[in-house]
């Protein structure tokens, strides 16, 4: 599904990623870990199309497409879901008129036609239902005034109805309280499926005892430093990132 | 287009020995003072120029430069279907319509109104009952501030004039509609309009300029408004002038103890717009709140000046003024709010925020605050600059089109002030043509913003 092949890219003119490589196949789900400013959140927004990061070498292949030709919306509509790590308020703009626009633009893309709004409003509250969000919210505008654990919980709303084939998840886990946490994985484990993959980018092994991962990555100073299956974030957990760190190479300074 | 003069003074000062001895209301000696005094004043002040800081970013030469031959009424005819489409047609009312500065009754529909409340032409009242208009014309805006003013009290016919009795209530509001239509190029009009609420009345304004006819023409209105103890004036100015006009537009209003005015102005058409407005919280408790909304293109102008003058305690002044710019446009926003050694306790806020579609387009913003007392709370804020990137992305990402990205944070930034209109007549029609000029036409329906 995903190939990401040596890729680096540079933020202002500075490497941050540094020669990445990730094969992501269809129903697996991929953890990524690392130390603060390793470059985490720059790999899922390069994957997610933002400006500003400037891919320097290297490829990424998506479905067979090159991903990285894509316009942001055009790699949505091809399946891909950035769940951000600051969910950005958009003051004006409802929650339901977004969920609504991004459906649409998804669907039509897919040559289906547009769901009526009974229909469209079934899908709304079922979902609503499983990230346990009141209805009101849907009338807010986008994430304005929520807390922090609301804005995560609104990215896996709009997850669960947009229903992507490639789902990153930027700490979507950080602040959330324990009950919160497991409703959050519990939408991303109801849409786990052997056609769709995740990478989920955590600090916290916790999250990992809900959502299992079948691979786990070490990102450090722009690269993957090592791989393994779920028991390496259980080993990240007790012992801290220098053991496996300490032979890669630093950031030239 | 004639052409330009160096000093249009005597043609103005000429053209208002003309026309005095038909003006109404000549027999009244309040009217005809005010009268004269305007014209002194304009015959010394002229057309304000870039010198003066008030008009430093406001180029008035255009005007200045040639004579717009004041009219007041007739030039052409209009027929209620014409202007049908252009009113907020389902907004029950009392309805004044002038054409070209001059009441037309047969396009008007003031209907029944409730006791205390009085609504005509500031002609036919000044002719019946000039007692209503003597004490308050001329006494709330002074008579020649600049060259504008000056020659509106010189030279005015026609206007509104709206009067409503202690403890009265429109519930109805009362909706002037001021068109342009005909062969109006380099024609003036000069009306007036006068609101009075005494005591504990109540009562919403609604102000509307607007042309059937893409002509060059000047409007150059001045409202006065009084506002009683514990009265309220909700008052609406919507300004969509034609795209070659100028509109020149002076409000002062005056507000007794716990009175509060509510001012919404939106300017979406003219060549250059400027609006002026003074607002006096001359008593304890006085409350005031202007929103307002620009939306510029082309090569437009709109200025707005604003004053509010906290005279005594405990006063409480919310501005909030938004403008979107495209193509070669630019704006000016002057905020000016002074309190006075007397005025403890004031609560003012303002805010100027701009948002910039074009690198051609421009923004003056200048709080102007002055303060004499200490016990006060003041906060001021203006913004210029461009729509946030990192919501563009938001949107983007969740596979909504840039374009429409776009739009949709334009129209979001704007409407934010229109959403502060109680009244859903004026309200959702003025949704519907910012919708068209921000959104290339898509429906609001479609839209389901907030
Ligand atoms: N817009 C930017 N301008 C300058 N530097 C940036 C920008 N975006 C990212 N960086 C830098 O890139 C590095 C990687 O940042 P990134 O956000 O990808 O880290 P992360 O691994 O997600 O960290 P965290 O665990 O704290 O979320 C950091 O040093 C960061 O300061
Ligand atoms: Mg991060």
């Amino acid at each position: 599904m995903l190939s990401i092949k040596n890729l680096q890219a540079s933020v202002e003119g500075k490497p941050i990623l540094k020669g990445i490589d990730l094969e992501v196949k269809a129903g697996e789900v991929h953890a990524i870990m690392g130390p603060n400013g390793s470059g985490k959140s720059t790999l899922a927004n390069v994957l997610a199309g933002r400006d500003g990061y400037e891919v320097t070498g290297g490829s990424v292949t998506y479905q067979g497409k090159d991903l990285l030709a894509l316009k942001p919306e055009e790699r949505a509509r091809e399946g891909v879901f950035l769940a951000f790590q600051y969910p950005v308020e958009v003051p004006g703009v409802s929650n339901i008129y977004l969920l609504k626009a991004a459906l649409n633009a998804i669907r039509k893309h897919r040559g289906l036609s547009e769901l009526d709004a009974m229909d469209f409003l079934t899908l709304v509250r079922e979902r609503l239902k499983l990230v346990e969000m009141k209805e009101e919210f849907l009338y807010r505008a986008v994430n304005e005034g929520f807390s922090g654990g609301e804005k995560k919980r609104n990215e896996i709303l709009q997850m669960a109805i947009l229903e992507p084939a490639l789902a990153l998840l930027d700490e979507t886990d950080s602040g959330l309280d324990i009950d919160a946490l497991k409703i959050v994985a519990n939408g991303v484990n109801a849409l786990r499926s052997p056609e769709r993959a995740m990478i989920v980018v955590t600090h916290y092994q916790r999250l990992l005892n809900y959502i299992v991962p079948d691979r786990v990555h070490v990102l450090a100073h722009g690269k993957i430093v090592k791989s393994g299956d779920k028991s390496l974030a259980l080993e990240l957990e007790k012992q801290g990132y220098a053991w496996v760190t300490e032979d890669a190479p630093r950031a030239s300074a | 287009m004639t052409a330009p003069v160096s000093d249009s003074r005597p043609l103005y000062l000429d053209a208002i020995n003309a026309q005095r001895a038909a003006l109404p209301g000549q027999t009244v000696p309040a009217i005809r003072t005010l009268r004269e005094e305007g014209q002194a004043r304009f015959a010394e002040l002229g057309f304000p120029t870039a010198r003066l800081e008030d008009w430093k970013y406001t180029n008035v030469s255009a005007i200045a430069g040639q004579l717009f031959k004041p009219v007041n009424g007739a030039l052409a005819t209009v027929s209620s279907e014409q202007l049908h489409s252009h009113l907020f047609a389902d907004l029950p009312a009392h309805r004044l319509v002038f054409v070209n500065g001059r009441h037309a009754p047969a396009l008007s529909s003031v209907g029944k109104l409730p006791a205390g409340v009085i609504v005509g032409s500031l002609a036919e009242i000044l002719a019946t009952r000039p007692n209503i208009v003597e004490p308050h014309l001329g006494k709330i805006a002074p008579t020649g501030t600049n060259g504008f003013t000056a020659l509106n009290a010189a030279l005015f016919a026609d206007g509104a004039c709206v009067h409503l009795a202690r403890g009265a209530v429109a519930e109805q509001p009362i909706y002037i509609v001021y068109v342009s239509t005909g062969d109006t190029d380099s024609v003036m009009t000069t009306p007036r309009n006068l609101v009075v609420l005494e005591e504990s009345a109540q009562a919403t304004v609604i102000e509307q300029y607007l042309a059937l006819d893409d002509a060059r023409y000047l409007t150059n209105v001045v409202t006065e408004a009084a506002l009683g103890a514990n009265s309220r004036l909700e008052q609406y100015r919507l300004q969509q002038e034609s795209t070659k006009s100028y509109h020149i537009g002076t409000w002062y209003v005056r507000q007794a103890r716990d009175s509060r005015f509510i001012s919404h102005t939106v300017d979406l058409g003219g060549l250059l717009a400027r609006n002026d407005l003074h607002d006096i919280l001359g008593a304890e408790g006085a409350e005031c709140e202007f929103n307002g909304l620009y939306v510029v293109d082309g090569r437009s102008h709109v200025d707005n000046h604003t004053c509010v003058d906290h005279a005594k305690p405990r006063g409480t002044s919310r501005e909030y003024y938004k403008g979107v710019l495209d193509g070669m446009a630019r704006a000016v926003f002057n905020g000016r709010v002074v309190v006075h050694p007397d005025a403890q306790q004031t609560d003012a806020q303002q805010m100027n925020n701009n948002l910039l579609l074009s690198r051609n387009a421009e923004v003056d913003t200048k709080p102007q605050l002055e303060i004499y007392a200490d016990d006060v709370k003041c906060s001021h804020g203006a913004t210029v600059g461009q729509l946030d990137t990192d919501a563009l992305f938001y949107l983007r990402s969740r596979a909504v089109d840039e374009q429409t990205a776009r739009d949709l944070l334009t129209y979001a930034f704007a409407n934010d002030v229109l959403s502060r209109m109680k009244l859903a007549a004026i309200r959702l029609p003025l949704e519907q043509r910012l919708t068209t000029r921000l959104l290339r036409g898509r429906s609001l329906n479609e839209l389901e913003l907030i």
